[in-house]
């Protein structure tokens, strides 16, 4: 008899399965609750009747054909669309049980704890350094250590800090373009936001460094609530655990990624993730 | 997924390759179920030239499996498909090595009806093996069919014939083994039956797996290793 153990020994049938466990909304926290949500830019409606609820500490995409209201959607939790003439919106969207669109609610105070980047990096003509304690400055924070932590504290976050840790005072115009995507994100995590939405993020930068803002969205859920708006569907079904699928304004459908991305329910879904015409 | 849903990709290269991969399947199917025939036949009629004709034909399933292999991962690098398209890939990997196997059955009946052509016996329990035979040929068939035109309900009513080969099977082994008491000189002869029995209770079980890849491909569910009724709800279910 050989003395050689089977390689099974040990394989517990819970690890197994581990792996193909779903994620269901239902285990989860939610941060947001978006209800009966409806926006419209003078007469033409571009959202209809979104219901929605967005998981804390995950990752939510949101995928769908130009102007299918994706974007509105998006800018509609920090309140962006308040900033654009014309815009009337119905319903609610709750953040921690809150009506953000309550007259109680400070904008201010929601878009701090709401950050967002957008498509083009759009750092401060100032230096790295200052871009970053920005947000704590204008909040009257000057203290030099405070200041010193948190630069260093999100720039790490950001994953951004081994590349300029030396050249902290240079002006930020200077780093690339994935650099400077992630310098936008690390002044959004300075001020500890609790959400981060982000409006295609990636669309701008090259594959090495998309990748490397994918690997720090992964790293960042931890702590955040993510929703990122991607046209990129590789993308969506690489980071994101939850995705929402809106057609012409209205959600089509809304369910874990890995769902959405091999078996979806509804046929819209499906010609647009593989690429077909309706 | 629905078959008429293949095509419609804004990418109209993207429909003619998985059209491509989808014939290509076909073919091999068509290849091993003439392959499969071909060697029964042999073997009830011991045709040997025939036996012949079933061995070297599998050197062309062989091919089709690696061609048809190579063009799947080059879809996965170059297309990414999600969802149905992504199943489908997926459905026609499992399939083609499900294929290849049959072939590889077919071809040690052709073998085995080379042997027992040049050998003197009962021709009696050939008729049992001539029956299981066609039986398991329809399955291929039907499952090739019901993958063609992804039809669940077909690929249920093949993976339900399995349990009729095992009986059958399982009979043909009881007589054989009476032989092999009665007359110990027809032991050789009879072990070369019951290998065939065997090979064509295998290819059963191969039609069996490809109609679960038809259920996976059309419904998303994976029901391997499941019970007839957890398969019939999982393919009735939408």
């Amino acid at each position: 008899m050989s003395n050689a153990k089977p390689i099974t020994t040990g394989l517990d049938m819970d690890t197994l399965h581990a792996g193909r466990r779903q994620l269901s909304l239902k285990d989860e926290e939610i941060t947001l609750r978006i209800k009966d949500f409806n926006l419209y830019y003078g007469e033409k409606q571009a959202l209809k009747n979104v219901n929605l609820e967005i998981p804390r500490n995950k990752v939510t995409a949101f995928i769908g054909p130009s102007g299918c209201g994706k974007s509105t959607l998006l800018r509609s939790i920090n309140r962006m669309n308040d900033l654009i003439d014309n815009v009337s919106i119905k319903g609610e969207i709750q953040l921690d049980e809150q009506n953000i669109f309550d007259k109680s609610v400070n904008v201010v105070d929601l878009r701090r704890r709401v950050g967002m980047v957008f498509q083009r990096p759009n750092p401060f003509p100032k230096s790295i350094y200052e871009n970053v304690a920005y947000g704590l400055r204008i909040q009257g924070i000057n203290n030099r250590r405070t200041l010193d932590e948190v630069v260093e504290k999100s720039l790490r976050g950001a994953a951004l800090w081994d590349e300029v840790k030396d050249r902290l005072h240079d002006n930020a115009l200077g780093l690339s373009g994935g650099q400077q995507q992630r310098l936008v994100i690390a002044r959004a995590i300075a001020i500890e936001p609790e959400v981060l939405l982000l409006d295609e993020p990636a669309s701008a930068l090259d594959p090495i460094s998309t990748l490397k803002l994918e690997e720090l969205i992964y790293e960042l859920k931890d702590q955040y609530t993510i929703v990122i708006v991607t046209h990129n569907m590789q993308q969506a079904a690489r980071v994101s655990d939850y995705t929402a699928f809106l057609y012409m304004g209205e959600l089509i459908e809304f369910s874990d990624t890995n769902t959405i991305f091999t078996n979806p329910k509804t046929k819209q879904t499906e010609d647009y993730i593989t690429g077909r015409y309706g | 997924m629905r078959s008429k849903d293949i095509g419609h990709h804004i990418s109209a290269q993207f429909n003619a390759e998985l059209e491509e991969i989808r014939s290509k399947v076909l073919t091999m199917g068509g290849l091993v179920e003439q392959q499969t025939i071909d060697a029964v036949r042999a073997l009830v009629e011991g045709d040997s030239k025939l036996g012949e004709t079933a061995i070297t034909n599998d050197y062309k399933v062989n091919a089709l499996e690696v061609t048809i292999d190579e063009e799947c991962s080059q879809i996965l690098a170059r297309r990414q498909p999600t969802a149905g398209d992504l199943r489908l890939v997926v459905a026609i990997i499992k399939t083609i090595t499900d294929l290849e196997r049959i072939g590889d059955e077919a071809e040690k009946i052709g073998h085995l009806a080379v042997h027992l052509a040049g050998m003197e016996g009962n021709k009696q329990h050939f008729s049992a093996i001539n029956a299981l035979g066609e039986y398991v040929q329809t399955m291929v068939h039907d499952a090739l069919d019901a993958f063609a035109r992804l039809d669940v309900e077909q690929a249920l009513t093949v993976a339900k014939m399995d349990s009729k080969v095992d009986e059958q099977y399982n009979g043909i082994t009881r007589q054989l083994i009476t032989y092999m008491m009665e007359d110990p000189r027809s032991i050789t002869r009879s072990l070369d039956v019951m290998f065939a029995a065997r090979a064509l209770e295998r290819i059963g079980d191969h039609a069996t797996n490809i109609c679960e890849y038809v259920i996976y491909l059309v419904r998303g569910k994976d029901v391997r290793h499941t019970s007839i009724e957890q398969m019939e709800e999982a393919a009735r279910k939408r």
